[in-house]
């Protein structure tokens, strides 16, 4: 196959199949190469190239001022990052795992998410800090964090999370090039899942979310590790009659109203599935503003489908603690059926 | 490789070998001092005497920098301003420190630097914008190369390694001055940032103003240390204790210490031994943790009278000369105090302008409900009365 061909196949090519971890790669690859001010350090990110593989290759190909493995400090490598993004530069730095990443908390949400705002806009902190997230894979304790809710109530952040090879192409070549600080969350447990698809980021925001799956009942509400089990709990409640609408947010921060109220005032159901914790999680946001914006439409109350409000469990125990297709399949049998007065939606 | 990137240093990230014995990484066991308490001069084989237009310069920024200082203490008296930790006593770290650096070279100061942040020439009232109640630093931290003055402890100490290093890889002869005190080099932030600093071999200097307190616990319970120049030798930067009251020692100490950043020669600790005459801020009270006789020690070592004695010795200055400088700082203190008096005109709307590059649908939605908050309070004619 040429180069070209590869750029640009036609319908009678196969579009190769790549991993999360592969695009997430090519997306470090293509900024580094079209962008000479960007940077990718953390730790074990050099000859390693990441305990998760991601940034494999990168500083043979770049060199070691470009892509570098740092001293073992979380606060250390985003302190850094913000001193360079003052400096002109656009550094992406990665956190080992999601719990790993709480010796950097001051850094984040005292100055990552504030400069711009405390200088009245004068200094901007392109700054991308890559955090693999999430349980799954049978992690220890401190590896398997659900964090995103940390980061989306602090005001000056963007937080991204894509669930799909492509997004996470699209999703981090927008974040490198995003003017604002960006948390981008990597569900590592779709680390290795595949889709064929070409990786391109033209067209793509940051800020948007999107239909996955039509249906008409009821709106599936997910993102990042959870897209997956959302799309089989559609496919299981077909066979059972149900038509349910998955929507991946992709931006938690900011959140787009305007796709999921849409989906909401169409199927008048939903709920929201994510691995963190219940309590003042993603969801309970989510919840709210389905209230505040589509009470009159709604047929039965947001539930959440949702982590136990327990420290994340041991290898042996997560599945009880993950959302699974039946615990989402049940709480679509609970949003009160049997109760529907269509008169009632009849004014949506 | 890239033209901007890495053409200027073979390895940002090899561990080079320092070449230096660990004796060399440690202080002096006695303040490195040019100039002592009764403004002679000492034979120092460490640290040369600044030229006489130096010290007049130490001098000169000296007067005005405590005159701003103490109208500044006053404005806040008088409610004019919200807070300010002042730096009196500190004047010859302050200033010394600033004066070293070169135009090129980035200052990051804590909140209580103000006076180091105007002598670097910088409109004292943009500086005080945040202590007057605003929201923002007031001040374009690019035109002086001066980063917003830091609340949180230590924090600006990992900016400053971040801005030192992007420096060295973009091939630009800069090197970073972060100011910190007694306090903050418990934090771990500190420790980072020197070994961060050590490893890259960035151009830092890291001036720690020791003034005796944080708040209000002294050093005797923040460090077991030898003193804190001593740290430096657990992360392979070479470090000086330098006496802080004495302007022509900091001046000299930063200067060399700039030049070796600017050389290739890394970071470098300074300690400088000073003592902080007022209360942490206007809302604390020091006689609760300190005696007045340590005060008074402190205040027979004043900073200012010592280059002062110095230069009238040596007829560098005379009365008239310093009567008419004093006039200068009046005159300053008048101007600052005409300035802050007059009311900061607040937008709310612009509390939601800068949060993002672009506004959020949600930050839009929130500004124009406040407005319209604001609008409907004013049409209210209860509210108004």
């Amino acid at each position: 196959m040429t180069a070209i061909a590869e750029r640009s196949p036609g319908p009678l090519m196969t579009t190769p199949e790549v991993t999360m971890a592969t695009a997430l790669n090519q997306a470090l690859a293509d900024a580094l190469t079209e962008d000479e001010t960007v940077l990718v350090f953390g730790e074990d990110v050099g000859p390693l190239g990441g305990v998760f593989r991601v940034t494999d290759g990168l500083a043979a190909r770049f060199g070691d001022t470009r892509v570098f493995d740092t001293p073992l400090a979380e606060s250390g490598i985003v302190g850094t990052a913000i001193g360079m993004a003052m400096n002109g530069l656009r550094p992406v730095v990665e956190m080992q795992f999601d719990a790993f990443a709480y010796p950097a908390f001051e850094q984040i949400t005292s100055h990552l998410a504030k400069l711009r705002n405390r200088t009245r806009g004068r200094v901007a902190l392109p700054v991308v800090i890559r955090i693999p997230y999430g349980g799954g894979i049978g992690g220890v304790e401190h590896h398997c964090d659900s964090s995103e809710a940390y980061y989306a109530h602090t005001p000056g952040l963007r937080v991204v999370t894509p669930a799909t090879p492509g997004d996470a192409y699209a999703l981090l070549r927008q974040a490198i090039e995003c003017p604002d600080p960006v948390i981008f969350l990597e569900p590592k447990r779709r680390y290795w899942s595949k889709q064929a698809t070409v990786l391109d980021h033209v067209g793509t925001t940051l800020d948007r979310a999107i239909v996955r799956r039509p249906g008409s009942d009821v709106t599936l509400i997910a993102y990042g590790g959870t897209l997956g089990t959302a799309l089989e709990a559609a496919d299981a409640a077909e066979e059972e009659g149900r038509s349910l609408e998955v929507i991946d947010l992709r931006s938690l921060s900011p959140f787009d109203d305007e796709t999921v109220t849409a989906s909401v005032r169409r199927t008048g159901r939903a709920i929201v599935v994510h691995e963190a914790s219940r309590f003042c999680g993603y969801g309970a946001e989510v919840a709210a503003r389905l209230s505040e914006q589509c009470f009159h439409y709604l047929e039965a109350p947001v539930l959440r489908v949702a982590g136990f409000d327990i420290p994340y469990p041991p290898p042996h125990l997560e599945e009880y603690h993950l959302p699974s297709v039946d615990r989402i399949l049940d709480a679509v049998d609970r949003l009160q059926w049997q109760e529907t007065r269509p008169a009632v939606k009849a004014g949506g | 490789m890239s033209p901007l990137i890495g053409a200027h240093v073979t390895s940002a990230t090899r561990v080079v070998p320092r070449g230096r014995k660990p004796q060399e990484l440690l202080p002096t066991g006695a303040p490195l001092t040019l100039v002592d308490a009764d403004g002679r001069a000492v034979p120092s084989a460490d640290l040369a005497m600044p030229g006489d237009e130096a010290l007049l310069a130490l001098h000169r920024k000296m007067v005005l920098a405590r005159r701003f200082d103490t109208q500044a203490t006053a404005l806040t008296r008088q409610g004019r301003l919200a807070v300010y930790p002042s730096a009196r006593g500190q004047e010859a770290s302050e200033v010394g420190a600033v004066l070293a650096l070169r135009p090129q070279d980035w200052l990051f100061p804590t909140y209580r630097d103000t006076m180091a942040v105007v002598c670097r020439g910088l409109d004292p009232v943009e500086v005080l914008s945040l202590l007057r109640g605003d929201w923002h630093c007031g001040y374009d931290p690019y035109e002086y190369r001066v980063a917003p003055q830091c609340t949180p402890l230590a924090t600006n100490t990992l900016h400053a390694v971040g801005v030192a290093h992007a420096a060295k890889l973009k091939g630009e002869d800069t090197v970073a001055l972060v100011m910190l005190g007694d306090g903050a080099t418990s934090e771990g932030d500190t420790h980072a940032a020197l070994n961060f600093a050590a490893v890259w071999r960035a151009p830092v200097v890291f001036f720690v103003q020791n003034n005796g307190y944080a708040i209000s616990v002294p050093l005797s319970k923040q460090t077991a240390a030898p003193s804190l120049a001593h740290k430096g030798i657990g992360y392979g930067v070479p470090a000086m204790l330098v006496d802080g009251n004495d302007a022509a020692a900091v001046y000299a100490a930063v200067r060399g210490a700039v030049a070796s950043g600017a050389e290739g020669g890394g970071p470098t600790l300074i300690e400088a031994l000073t003592y902080r005459i007022e209360a942490h801020t206007n809302a604390d009270d020091a006689t609760r943790y300190r005696g007045q006789a340590e005060v008074d020690g402190w205040l027979a070592r004043d900073p200012l009278a010592r280059i002062r004695k110095h230069l009238i010795a040596r007829g560098l200055l005379d009365e008239p000369a310093v009567a008419a400088l004093e006039a200068e700082a009046e005159a300053e203190a008048a101007a600052l105090r005409q300035r802050v008096n007059a009311d900061i005109a607040h937008d709310p709307a612009d509390l939601f302008r800068h949060v993002y590059a672009e506004q959020t649908p949600d930050l839009r939605w929130q500004q124009q409900e406040l407005s319209a908050e604001l609008a409907a309070a004013a049409d209210d004619p209860e509210a108004a009365r």
